[in-house]
């Protein structure tokens, strides 16, 4: 009996190493494959932070031979710098528009009551990704036309913010639905006026929502090609988005040390802009206080 | 003066929903008046209409010499503490209890000495640097009301002021409302689905049913002398026995036995007619021996409430055939057990008669409309 029992114990044990050893293998196996991966989108990063220090970039990744006078020669490029400025007014005026109206509407929506509300709000989400894109650039551009906004930076902004507002009004309204009437209903109470209610009350309880869609609205802006590309005549307003296409065809090759250096440049302001705000209010897509 | 005057109120939902049906009521300066009944029976909406969050659709609001029907709630001179408080999460507690006087463009420093002295009555002195998230539920309550104080208002306006803390919270809250609000001496208005909130707290209560009031009076009158069946099932942490009961003769025959009629309705019932009986569980004695004049059964569910129990009991059928339960409320220490046979006597002046629902001798209380179904809405 003891007998058996020993060999039961000793074949149990040598079967419970094994198992340990190839889970161990399976642990290291995924790991090596997740590291494969990662570095595979990595490596577009690591020549974004190398190329632009470099004094022949190419292609590829490689240990850089230090210099700044690619940074040099980007500044005596005469509208580098004034795109990003370009970038910054585009971006900066789409955003303010974009919060601003898509306050109020989400506001009026989540607090009014429509009929066949959440039909419009489906139908104008749905169309949104049809205002910006492609195959709505003939008649925008004929739009623009007519109302003489072509070559001009209002005409831009409004067509972009048209584009994003639907989205904006779309994450808002869940803020604004999630917010207590009866916040506001204690305020009327004291006798507070309607814009007084906003201000005091709504805009500081929504303030997360508020930031996650300036920010949204930002990026967007920043990284869109076409409505700039189509609308603006002269690269004396283009964004940095546009001007770094010139950079490719200039000399009909790509000018790879402009280029690394001005992406850089490019994607900096957004990526510290992420990371203030995602410091100071935190990156909320829904609503919901605290309480 | 702000005593409120409530004139043929009517408030029609857009959807067609009554919620208030013609409504007359004051309310005296300086009560504690409570607004009581089941949910939907538009106790809240008249609170909001008096607040003016809600616009009447007919008749009229007054609150002292001011009829105010058609001011925008902030112009009422009213504070209102809702269910959840609504304190603003933003703001510090200080900011709070300031805000009303922000709005009425009170300069920083003023409104900040009030929003601390108004803290320091209600005990918040300590709290006053934090936010709303970080209170307990009375502290929040006290803040709310501190905020409802601050702007002196002629009227309080609660909605279910007690509903949104624990239990054992709730009995000192209200304790604590009921001082303040004889300390303070303003006209107040709650609103409670909790019949021993109202009972507790209030100076009077209004009970309402489906958009209408069907009884207006002090908490004793309500619980010893209900108006209708309504308010006899309604108020009473058990409520009222109602037993069929008929007329015979100078006595009513009740559950197989006879009863003398009670004496306010003597005069005033024919022989022959179909009643209600009615009589609280509180006020009936459980004897374990026949007594005279008591309804007798066999004895089906004792519940153990602490310091008494409350002994169910299986009567004789009416005669309809229908079986009657009847509860009684028996101290402590003489509890009969489930199978026993028991006697039940009322105690004298304190049983009632109901037809059609409405009691029976009241001639002295103020007729109350006929009730109607099938309306009301909580908003």
């Amino acid at each position: 009996m003891s007998t058996v029992t020993t060999t039961t114990d000793g074949t149990g044990t040598a079967d419970r190493s094994r198992a340990a050893v190839r889970h161990m293998l399976a642990r290291i196996g995924r790991y090596v494959f997740l590291c494969l991966v990662l570095a595979f989108f990595a490596l577009p990063l690591l020549w974004l932070a190398t190329a632009p220090f470099d004094d022949t970039p190419t292609i590829g990744t490689s240990l850089p031979d230090f210099t700044l006078d690619n940074f040099r020669a980007l500044l005596d490029n005469p509208y580098a710098l004034t795109s990003l400025v370009n970038s910054v007014w585009l971006a900066g005026g789409t955003a303010l528009l974009v919060v601003t109206f898509a306050a109020l509407a989400a506001y009026a929506l989540s607090r009014v009551r429509v009929p066949g509300r959440d039909a419009l709000l489906y139908g104008l989400l749905l169309l949104s990704s049809i205002v910006t894109g492609t195959a709505t650039m003939v008649p925008l551009f004929e739009l623009a036309f007519r109302l003489h906004l072509i070559d001009s930076r209002l005409g831009v902004i409004l067509i972009l913010t048209g584009g994003l507002l639907p989205a904006a009004i779309f994450i808002l309204k869940d803020f604004m639905d999630a917010t207590p009437t009866s916040y506001e209903e204690s305020a009327r109470v004291f006798g507070a006026s309607p814009l007084q209610i906003m201000r005091h009350i709504v805009v500081p309880v929504v303030r997360p929502g508020l930031a996650t869609v300036g920010v949204w609205a930002v990026a967007n802006v920043w990284g869109n090609f076409l409505v700039p590309f189509l609308l603006l005549r002269g690269p004396d307003k283009a964004p940095a988005a546009v001007i770094m296409y010139t950079l490719y065809t200039e000399g009909g090759q790509a000018d790879l040390r402009l280029l690394s250096t001005f992406s850089l440049l490019y994607s900096l302001p957004v990526a510290l802009m992420f990371v203030f705000v995602s410091s100071r209010y935190g990156f909320r897509f829904h609503g919901g206080i605290k309480r | 003066m702000s005593a409120i005057t409530l004139r043929e109120l009517t408030k029609v939902y857009p959807n067609g929903v009554r919620a208030l049906d013609a409504l007359d009521l004051e309310i005296a300066d300086g009560e504690f008046f409570a607004l009581l009944g089941p949910s939907g029976c538009g106790k809240t909406t008249l609170l909001r209409t008096i607040a003016g969050l809600e616009v009447a659709s007919g008749g009229t609001v007054r609150i002292g010499e001011r009829a105010v029907t058609n001011l925008p709630p902030g112009q009422r001179d009213v504070a209102m503490v809702f269910q959840d408080y609504a304190l603003f999460p933003h703001m510090t507690v200080r900011d709070n209890i300031a805000y009303p006087l922000r709005i009425k463009k009170v300069g920083k420093a003023a409104r900040q000495d009030k929003a601390a002295a108004t803290a320091d009555e209600l005990g918040l002195s300590a709290l006053l640097d934090r936010r709303p998230g970080q209170l307990s539920g009375g502290q929040q309550q006290r803040v709310a009301l501190a905020r409802a104080m601050a702007c002196h208002p002629q009227v309080f306006l609660l909605d279910e002021p007690l509903s949104n803390l624990d239990a054992r919270l709730r009995l000192e809250a209200r304790t604590f409302l009921k001082r303040l609000q004889r300390e303070l001496g303003v006209t107040t208005v709650f609103v409670t689905h909790d019949q021993a909130e109202a009972l507790a707290l209030a100076d009077r209560i209004a009970v309402m049913e489906g958009g209408r009031i069907r009884q207006v009076g002090t908490p004793t009158e309500v619980f010893r002398r209900p108006a209708n069946t309504f308010v006899a099932g309604f108020i009473g942490s058990t409520p009222m026995n109602l037993v069929p009961a008929r007329v015979d003769g100078d006595a009513l025959a009740v559950a197989g036995v006879r009863l003398p009629v009670p004496e306010e309705a003597r005069g005033e019932v024919t022989d022959g007619e179909h009643l209600v009986y009615g009589v609280r569980p509180e006020y009936l004695d459980y004897s374990p021996d026949p007594v005279t004049d008591a309804l007798t059964g066999q004895v089906v569910v004792v519940e153990n409430l602490g310091s008494f129990s409350l002994v169910s009991l299986d009567v004789l059928p009416a005669e309809d055939g229908t079986a009657t339960s009847v509860q009684v409320v028996v101290p402590e220490g003489r509890e009969p057990e489930p199978g026993d046979t028991g006697w039940v006597a009322p105690r004298p002046g304190r049983s009632l008669v109901y037809r059609d629902g409405e009691l029976v001798g009241s001639a002295a209380a103020p007729p109350v409309p006929a009730p109607r179904t099938g309306v009301g809405a909580d908003a």
